[in-house]
């Protein structure tokens, strides 16, 4: 858990059938609900940083002579497979993977 | 209305829109949104002069359009902030995403609808058709009769929607053309009393945007997944328990208005000479007026005519209009709007709703008029009592009287 700059407000001190409110981070993370992975080919990227710069949720990462993702906060959009100027990014299916 | 000013209060004379913004002044909102639309336009010109004047410290934010009037007040009271805006008709329809998310997150704002006909046929005139349209949708909806009962119903209606029993929206109507530009006396109460009546305001005491007290607004809640469909009952029938506890809410708050400020309005339902009534009009909004020189001069006659006003009208006040109803033996419902799928207007769908708790059946007669601007007068509900009359004797019309069906 990341620290807090407060405390989390304490929503026992109200109605629980007024407006409804979360005060609890929820564990989940956009990579457990992804269906289907990124998988780079290491012999065609350049580092040209185009998938690292349309990423929405900036999980690319940099490694020494290619770029790569990180797989918990990956939600499996195909936004870099797509936008790869190398088709270097390729899409497969986590269930067959 | 008592003649006597009461000290410390200033008297003008003043038009349905400008006593509203004078409401609004006194109530010492924080945050005005606002787009113009006919025929609420110069309402929220008159708000824009007293925030200019300095006469109001309140942030008016001119937006693009209705959808984000609501939007930018829902996150100011999010905030904290007493908030206000009024619209009508196509703004009021253009409002509908956010309007219908605001009082499940139970957010206290007051808006005027400042009633228009919906289009089409094209109109820009006064009927309730905007506001019955909206009338399932979870808001408080209260009509006024006169420009000076806008003017204090505007006031009460922050202090119904802030008690922690309701936080609820609360819509205030008055009859766009009647009540919007229609001049009259109109008392002004002092600034001092009005704050001591409305009190401290606590408005995100239970939802908020601060840092200090961070949390997920309204986050997805119930349904097949997730908290569970449970959870989504739990605010549902929150929601509804908020609804049903205004109406004693609205009736305390009116009677505090009227042992403060000496002016006594029916909170709910009123009855007017209603004692010894065989037969009774049902009103709503500034019709009632005409509709109470109509039932005086039946009387005057000798017939046994009375009138009861609708002055809340969502929650519905059953138990008031069921005692009110129990008095007579037929009813005729005057309309300013439509119901389209019952071929009669809303409200006379509410009073047959209420007939059914009584033990014995009675014939309630369905008139629509004063749509589009058009005037209900005098002459139209001696009409309609006459209709009721013959109700009451065995005749009954089975479809809707169209009131200015025959006017020229």
């Amino acid at each position: 858990m990341k620290s807090q700059a407060y405390p989390m407000f304490d929503a026992s001190t109200i109605p629980d059938d007024l407006c409804p409110i979360a005060t609890k981070p929820t564990p989940m993370l956009p990579g457990d609900w992804r269906s289907m992975r990124p998988v780079v080919d290491r012999a065609k990227c350049v580092k040209c940083a185009v998938c690292w710069l349309y990423c929405p949720v900036q999980c690319v990462v940099e490694k020494a002579a290619w770029f790569d993702f990180n797989l918990k906060t990956c939600k499996g959009c195909g936004i870099c497979a797509t936008e790869c100027p190398q088709r270097a990014i390729a899409m497969i299916e986590e269930a067959s993977a | 209305m008592s003649a006597i000013l009461k000290p410390k209060s200033k008297l003008i004379v003043c038009d349905g829109n400008e006593a509203a913004a004078w409401a609004v002044s006194l109530a010492n909102v924080d945050m005005v949104a606002v787009y113009p639309i006919t025929p609420q336009s110069s309402l929220v010109e008159y708000l824009a002069k007293f925030i200019a004047d300095g006469r109001l410290g309140a942030e008016i934010v001119d937006v693009e359009g209705e959808h984000s009037v609501l939007s930018v007040l829902q996150g100011a009271c999010l905030a904290g902030a007493r908030t206000y805006t009024a619209s009508c008709g196509p703004g009021l329809a253009f409002m509908f995403e956010p309007y219908l998310r605001t009082p499940g997150m139970r957010l206290p704002l007051v808006m005027t609808i400042v009633t228009r006909d919906t289009l089409s046929p094209q109109s820009v005139w006064g009927g309730h058709q905007d506001a019955m349209s909206v009338r399932e949708v979870g808001w408080v909806q209260m009509y006024c009769e006169s420009v000076q009962e806008v003017l204090d119903t505007t006031i009460m209606a922050y202090k119904i929607a802030e008690h922690h029993d309701v936080m609820l929206p609360v819509n205030v109507c008055h009859d766009g053309n009647y009540l919007s530009f229609g001049a009259a006396r109109c008392e002004l109460p002092d600034q001092e009393e009005v704050s001591a009546f409305l009190g401290e305001k606590n408005v995100n005491w239970h939802v908020a945007l601060d840092p200090q007290r961070p949390m997920a607004v309204d986050p997805l809640t119930g349904g097949a997944g997730g908290t569970g469909p449970s959870t989504f009952v739990r605010y549902r029938k929150g929601q509804c328990s908020g609804m049903q506890n205004s109406l004693k809410v609205i009736t305390e708050v009116h009677e505090e208005w009227g042992q403060r400020f000496g002016r006594h309005h029916a909170p709910l339902i009123e009855s007017y000479r209603m004692d010894g009534a065989d037969y009774a009009i049902v009103t709503i909004g500034s019709m009632t007026g005409a509709a109470k020189d109509a039932v005086d001069e039946a009387r005057r006659l000798g017939q046994r005519a009375g009138l009861i006003k609708v002055k809340t009208y969502r929650p519905f006040p059953l138990q008031a209009m069921a005692q009110a109803l129990a008095k007579v033996k037929a009813a005729g419902v005057v309309d300013r709007s439509v119901s389209f799928g019952w071929n009669s207007g809303p409200l006379h769908q509410d009073v047959l709703g209420t007939l059914a708790m009584l033990p014995q059946r009675i014939p309630a007669v369905s008139f629509i008029g004063g749509l589009a601007g058009a005037d209900l007068t005098v002459e139209h509900f001696a009409r309609a009592l006459e209709t009721t009359a013959q109700a009451l004797a065995g005749a009954q019309p089975l479809a809707p009287v169209w009131l200015n069906e025959g006017d020229r």
